[in-house]
Formats: structure tokens, C-alpha cells, sequence
């Protein structure tokens, strides 16, 4: 009885997580989407707790530790998930991803362990369950490493790192972690099984921050969505090993979800996986840059406010440096003094601009900037040739001309938002440094374009005033 | 080889889920605008947690007096469900910022 109520639950819990994923592909339905899945998860977690039984139908035990560890870990995800910055959100869910990738690892672990207890007897430990349990090792790993880099990155807490050679290391390393998956496989009983295992989990760990360590800061989202599936993939292993299905579906949903929203933003930079993994954007080549480093010119804060004052159409181009500014609500404040002056404000929103898709809608929708002044990148060009002025706050990289004219270039071949074809550009930014990519910007220096310099939040403070001023 | 098709009768029903599952992932996907992107991460990494059930049953299996499998098994239901609150929790509050507009 209990176990067919369990299963009733389960099913349940696959469909709300297929319905949650439905319901996210419109904004209308998407925080609906988000709460039926939590409360599948929810049944089933619960289910599982007071429904499960082994094969010999006795019930699970340990009810006090079990509850203990999810209370502990709601309180942690609770105040970690409320306390964060909005500007912070890509790192957050790196990290949650990474822990989930450590739990699919010790549970393989666990196991493991327990069947080398038993001595490996050869009706539990077949070759498909081992199969199953290393898999949930590497991939649990890979993604725990490699998030938690992938997290100091995006921080700031970790720099670029790469060495001449790296990429034959790391295919080294990951030939190495299967080979050794199948010695040990094959050579269960000659004693040093344990250690071997032990030898596989700190290669898998190793990997996964080698894997991530040498890509660029530019490429993070398209990493982060890719350890996204790996670690879908990786509870899938946890799902076949006790032959739970919703567990299974679960993962696996997420593996084909994350890697099609992978291959999307690749497509958004125009690079294909291979390239962004093998990458052009290492720390340490990019000695690529523009040849001709002119001079640029500077605008004060006051002209600045003239001539988005009396313009037509004023056009702002978001970037990272919005984001870390926390600059969103005054941006707001300023795109509605303008347009009380009659000025037409629009917002032209780059796929990657920030730190993962969609981070600048995310941003400007928390304050509270309405859908219909986003553009998206192919519009946005469109209308470019007839806007008075654009204002680039904290963008570099996504407006880089060299993307489409300097063949040398590390970001030749991305799709840019045109900004060169308006009337006028100003560009904020906190110094002449180069942006995330590391590429120098030609269009600093072009005649058309002035710089603001200083932090996002604080110049478009003063802009206010000084437009009030007028 | 042989050990291959057995492998693959014995688990049909699961190779039936994963083939379906797949197609079912990249259908669903395939029609998420670009504004959503980010929540959508945000809320597949909460699924990807459900691998907690699996930390659950070790828990639940494991023997009083097996302090490794206890401690083992008892970090990964903290960390499972450190990744599927918390990420809920996340990614509500991305979406609430979406929901009043206008």
C-alpha cells in the first residue's frame, strides 16, 4: 500500500517538474512553474522519507539525522538564497550547483564503500551498478570542482590560470580517470581497491579545476549552464543506482535541458562548445588587441546631461559594470526623467551582456523597468541608425567592433550590438581598462564616442542632478 | 558483449525514460525566451537536486554504528538540500522581480 502510494507521488513529482520546466518558458506562468516543482520535490522528498522500502520491505531508518541534515541545509539555502545581491546571483548558482554535484559523489562514495565491505560479491557489484557508481564519481566531481572555480572566478576570488600544454594534461587526466574506472572494475578483488577509488576521486576533483581554470571570464555562463547538465547528470547516476525514477527523469531533464540552453548561448556568441572549451580567451594570450591605440575624448557630466536632454531617442546599452555598480534603480530613475522631457528611451539588451543569459533583464526588472523598453540584439540594430545617443554603462566587450572587423581578434565572429551607427556614444566606465575579455576596444577611440568615466551608480547620480538643473 | 544486451534488457524501462526524457528536455527548452534564461538556469540546477532522495536512502539504509556511511550519507542530504532550497528560493526571488510590471 505504502509503496504504491510512493510511486503515485513519484510519477506526480516527474510531472511537476516537466510542468515547471513548461511553465518557465513564459514570464506570465514562470513563478508558478518555479512553486509546482518545489512542492513535487517536496512530496517526493517526503515520500521517500516515510514510504521507501528496501528490498526486503523494511522501512528507512535514522528519521533524526535524516530531518537534522535537511534542516540544516534549508537554514543555509534559506539565508544564502535571501542574502545575496542581485549582482551576485551567477556565483550563487554555481555554488548551489557545485554542492549538488558533491552530494551525487558521496552518495556513489557511500556505496562504494559498503559494497567493499561486503567484499564485492558478484550479484550486487555488476559491472553495470560499478559503471553507474563510477560515473556518479567523475561527474559529481567534475561538477563540485569546477563550480566551486567557476564561483571564485566570477567573484574575483580566483584568476585566470593557464600553462602552456594544459589541454593535453586535462585529456591526459580524463583518460586517465576512465582507464582507471575500468582497472578497478576489472581488478576488484587484488586488494588495493580502496586506494585505486580514492585515486580516482582526487583525479576527478583535479580535473574539474583544470577543466574550468584556463576558460576565460568572458565564457562563464556557457561553463556554468554546462556543469548545469553535468550535475543533472550525475543525480541521474544516484536515480539508476536505486532504480528511483523520478530521481532518474529528474536528472536527465536537466542534462538535456542544460545542454540545449548551452549550445543556445554559444550560438548567441557565435562559437561553437569546442571552441569556447578549448578556448581563445586563456589568461595568459591575450596579447591580441587593437593596433592603434588613439586618443580618446572625455565628456563632462554636464554635456552629457545636454545632450540626452535634447535628444529624440536615447538608447542604453547595460552591461556587467550596471550590475556590480548596483546601479539598476537609478538607471531607472534617470530612463523617467528623461522621458518626461519627451526623450523616447530604449534599452538594447545583448545576449551575453553580464555574467550569465538573461542577467540584464534579471537586473532591470528588479527595478522595475518595464518589458517592452528591452530590445533584443537584432532590433536593437535596426533602430540604432536613427537613436541621438547611446549610453553604454559598464558594457565592453558586447559593443567590441573588433568582433567584426579584426579576423585576429579573440571575439571575432560574435554577433555585436551596432552602436557605431547612431549619432552619438557615451561611454561610461570605471577606467580605460579592458573589459572581462581582455581585448582592447576600438570604440573608445572613435570619433563618435566620449567617455564618462566613474562608477556607474555615482555618474548616473550626478546626470540626474544635473538634467534637474537644466 | 553479451554483458552489453543483458545489461540493456535488464534495464529497458530506464533506457526508454532516458531516450524520452532527452527529446522531452530539449522540446521544452527550445521555447524558453532569452529574458528567462537566467531563472531557467537557476531553476533546473534546483532539479538537478533531487539526487537528495538518493542521500535520503543512503542515510536511511545505513547501519547505527557505520559513522562513515552516517557522516558521508548525512553531508550529502545537507548539501542536497542546501542545492534544491536554495535554489528555489533563488530563483522566486528572480521571478518575482519579473512579475510586477507595468
Amino acid at each position: 500500500m505504502g509503496e504504491s502510494i510512493l510511486s503515485i507521488i513519484y510519477i506526480i513529482g516527474a510531472v511537476t517538474f516537466i510542468m515547471g520546466l513548461k511553465m518557465m518558458s513564459n514570464p506570465a506562468s514562470a513563478r508558478r512553474g518555479n512553486i509546482v516543482a518545489g512542492i513535487g520535490m517536496l512530496a517526493a522528498i517526503l515520500g521517500t522519507i516515510f514510504l521507501f522500502r528496501n528490498s526486503d520491505g523494511s522501512p528507512l531508518k535514522n528519521h533524526i539525522w535524516i530531518f537534522g541534515g535537511i534542516a540544516t541545509g534549508t537554514v543555509i539555502g534559506v539565508l544564502a538564497a535571501k542574502r545575496i545581491k542581485m549582482t551576485a546571483m551567477p556565483e550563487m548558482v554555481s555554488l548551489f550547483n557545485g554542492l549538488g554535484g558533491a552530494s551525487a559523489t558521496l552518495i556513489s562514495v557511500v556505496e562504494f564503500t559498503h559494497l567493499a565491505e561486503l567484499g564485492f560479491p558478484p550479484d550486487q557489484a555488476t559491472p553495470g551498478i560499478l559503471a553507474i557508481l563510477f560515473s556518479g564519481v567523475i561527474l559529481g566531481n567534475i561538477t563540485f570542482s569546477g563550480s566551486l572555480i567557476a564561483w571564485g572566478k566570477l567573484s574575483g576570488k580566483v584568476k585566470d590560470f593557464s600553462f602552456k600544454g594544459q589541454h593535453i594534461i586535462n585529456i591526459i587526466l580524463l583518460v586517465t580517470s576512465i582507464g582507471l574506472s575500468f582497472y578497478i572494475g576489472a581488478n576488484l578483488y587484488s586488494g588495493d581497491t580502496m586506494l585505486l577509488f580514492y585515486g580516482l576521486f582526487f583525479l576527478t576533483i583535479v580535473y574539474g579545476v583544470f577543466f574550468v581554470m584556463p576558460i576565460g571570464g568572458a565564457d562563464m555562463p556557457v561553463v556554468i549552464s554546462l556543469l548545469n547538465s553535468l550535475s543533472g547528470l550525475s543525480a541521474a547516476c544516484g536515480g539508476f543506482l536505486y532504480d528511483n525514477k523520478v530521481v532518474f527523469t529528474g536528472g536527465i531533464l536537466v542534462g538535456a535541458a542544460g545542454t540545449i540552453l548551452t549550445v543556445l548561448m554559444c550560438k548567441a556568441m557565435n562559437r561553437s562548445l569546442t571552441n569556447v572549451l578549448i578556448g581563445s580567451f586563456g589568461g595568459g594570450s591575450t596579447a591580441v588587441g587593437s593596433k592603434q591605440q588613439g586618443s580618446y575624448k572625455e565628456i563632462t557630466l554636464n554635456d552629457s546631461a545636454v545632450v540626452m536632454s535634447f535628444a529624440n531617442k536615447v538608447m542604453i546599452v547595460p552591461g556587467y559594470g550596471l550590475a556590480v555598480a548596483q546601479a539598476q534603480h537609478t538607471c531607472h530613475e534617470l530612463q523617467k526623467m528623461l522621458e518626461a522631457k519627451g526623450v523616447e528611451v530604449k534599452y538594447a539588451i545583448h545576449p551575453v551582456a553580464g555574467r550569465m543569459p538573461g542577467h540584464m533583464n534579471v537586473l532591470l526588472a528588479e527595478a522595475d523597468v518595464s518589458y517592452d523598453k528591452l530590445i533584443e540584439m537584432e532590433q536593437a540594430n535596426e533602430e540604432f541608425p536613427s537613436v541621438d545617443v547611446v549610453l553604454i554603462l559598464g558594457a565592453n566587450d558586447v559593443v567590441n567592433p573588433a568582433a567584426k572587423t579584426d579576423p585576429s581578434s579573440p571575439i571575432y565572429g560574435m554577433p555585436i550590438l551596432d552602436v557605431g551607427l547612431s549619432k552619438n556614444v557615451i561611454v561610461n566606465k570605471r577606467s580605460m581598462k579592458p573589459g572581462y575579455a581582455g581585448i582592447e576596444n576600438d570604440l573608445f577611440f572613435q570619433p563618435k564616442t566620449s567617455m564618462l568615466f566613474g562608477d556607474a551608480k555615482k555618474v548616473l547620480q550626478d546626470l540626474i542632478s544635473e538634467i534637474k538643473n537644466l | 558483449m553479451e554483458i552489453v544486451l543483458n545489461w540493456i534488457h535488464a534495464n529497458e524501462q530506464m533506457i526508454y525514460i532516458l531516450v524520452l526524457v532527452i527529446f522531452l528536455g530539449f522540446v521544452v527548452i527550445a521555447r524558453v525566451p532569452a529574458v528567462l534564461h537566467t531563472p531557467l538556469m537557476s531553476h533546473a540546477n534546483a532539479i538537478s537536486g533531487v539526487v537528495i532522495m538518493g542521500a535520503i536512502i543512503v542515510m536511511g539504509r545505513a547501519a547505527n554504528n557505520n559513522y562513515v556511511a552516517l557522516i558521508l550519507g548525512f553531508m550529502a542530504v545537507v548539501l542536497g538540500t542546501i542545492n534544491v532550497v536554495g535554489g528555489f528560493v533563488v530563483t522566486d526571488r528572480m521571478l518575482e522581480m519579473f512579475k510586477k510590471k507595468k
